[in-house]
């Protein structure tokens, strides 16, 4: 707690190397401990009882210690977002959660974005069209964002005009929301990477004010 | 789940904070009398996979639902009675002979709840999020689906609110099946993209 945090978080994994294999598994059990679907179910506790917004949620998560986050399973992630919230929100304190636990309850890092005053108005109308080519803007906010770092910069083409929906940059900090339309956008892998793969196209699901036209 | 209780094993530290979570938020009114259980229940027996193989068979024995289904995912979908959270907006993606789709969520683990259920831990894990997007033919292999080196590859980042199901093709030789023989044949994976049938 006490850093300043920004958001070229360790959650945005998109293209990051050294992690080795996948540790597959055709078949597995939803929950593999009575623990994990607690914590599941205590966040959407959570979630309804102070009305967090997708944003808020993921932000939660997304500002946990990068070793922590790296180290703790999914369901770790989500009990620490049902707490770091529940704390935030007021509806427990730290002191409370450590005591009950018997020991350290790490919570995830404050968000330091303030809410934003002026969102500004919701966009009706989509700028782009399929088949447009777009450049994804280079941005690099110090909040919640659902622009994958992998695709920042690099130029796509437009497949699919999705509907209008709430910004998380803005939702994840506040209750402002502004509405914009949505937008699958393609890349070629030889763009995003310089060692991408042949014959592989990579779609990335952005919103408007994310691009520019290319 | 295990049946703990009967020989109850030494309480982790995860365990220890969930449960002084629950009982402050317990001792605050906020958990509904058997609320845990019933949403647990859900998503271990009615939410799953066996879902979106049902959509999968209907799409190969009725060509004008499939139409449908590539058209509008999410109406055609909820004509056989799923949808819900994180399945508001869908979207399908068929595979063919040249073309093989898989999905991933490179930002956390978006993952379409009402026809495939929670998403496998591989799935949420940071390999299979860092490494499908930059190295999907490799990882594909891995994985054991190798794919022709002239087949195209779309891998699709669930990164807003459009949730995906890939379409698999239809094995051959199985055209005598009923529909509900060909939903048996539809596995998790194949409708994620990380095999084929």
């Amino acid at each position: 707690m006490g850093m300043v945090l920004l958001m070229d978080g360790i959650h945005d994994l998109g293209g990051r190397q050294g992690f080795g294999e996948v540790g597959y598994s055709p078949a597995e059990p939803v929950f593999c401990h009575r623990w994990e679907a607690v914590a599941r179910a205590l966040l959407v506790v959570v979630a309804g009882a102070v009305e967090v917004s997708g944003g808020e949620f993921r932000h939660s998560i997304e500002r946990m210690e990068p070793g922590h986050y790296l180290t703790s399973s999914y369901y770790e992630h989500w009990l620490t977002a049902a707490a770091t919230l529940a704390v935030e929100h007021g509806l427990v304190t730290r002191s409370e959660l450590e005591t009950r636990a018997g020991g350290r309850f790490p919570l995830s890092g404050p968000a330091l974005v303030p809410p934003v005053a002026d969102v500004g108005p919701d966009v009706d109308a989509p700028r782009f069209a399929v088949g447009d080519r777009v450049q994804v803007r280079e941005c690099h906010p110090p909040g919640h964002t659902r622009c994958p770092g992998y695709v920042r910069g690099k130029n796509g083409t437009v497949v699919r005009v999705d509907g209008i929906h709430s910004v998380p940059d803005i939702e994840a900090h506040g209750t402002a929301r502004r509405r914009e339309p949505t937008y699958s956008v393609r890349f070629d892998a030889a763009d995003l990477w310089r060692d991408g793969q042949r014959g592989v196209w990579v779609h990335v699901d952005v919103w408007d004010s994310y691009l520019e036209r290319s | 789940m295990s049946a703990e209780g009967h020989h109850p094993a030494p309480v982790s530290p995860v365990e220890q904070r969930v449960a002084a979570l629950e009982a402050l938020l317990t001792e605050r009114g906020l958990v509904p009398p058997g609320f845990i259980e019933e949403i647990t229940r859900r998503y271990e027996s009615e939410i799953g996979p066996m879902n979106g193989a049902k959509v999968v068979a209907r799409s190969w024995v009725d060509p004008q639902y499939k139409q449908r289904l590539l058209a509008d995912g999410t109406a055609a979908i909820a004509e056989l009675g799923f949808g819900g959270p994180e399945g508001d907006h869908m979207v399908v993606v068929e595979n063919t002979p040249g073309i093989h789709n898989v999905i991933v969520c490179t930002l956390c683990s978006c993952y379409p709840w009402p026809v495939l259920g929670l998403p496998p831990a591989w799935y949420k894990d940071p390999p299979y999020r860092a490494r499908m997007v930059r190295e999907p033919r490799t990882l594909l292999a891995e994985m054991g689906c190798p794919l022709p080196d002239d087949a195209e590859i779309r891998v699709w980042d669930s990164s807003a609110e459009v949730r995906y199901l890939v379409l698999p093709e239809r094995p051959p030789g199985t055209g005598g099946l009923t529909e509900a023989e060909l939903t048996s044949l539809v596995t998790r994976d194949s409708m994620i993209g990380t095999a084929r049938l």
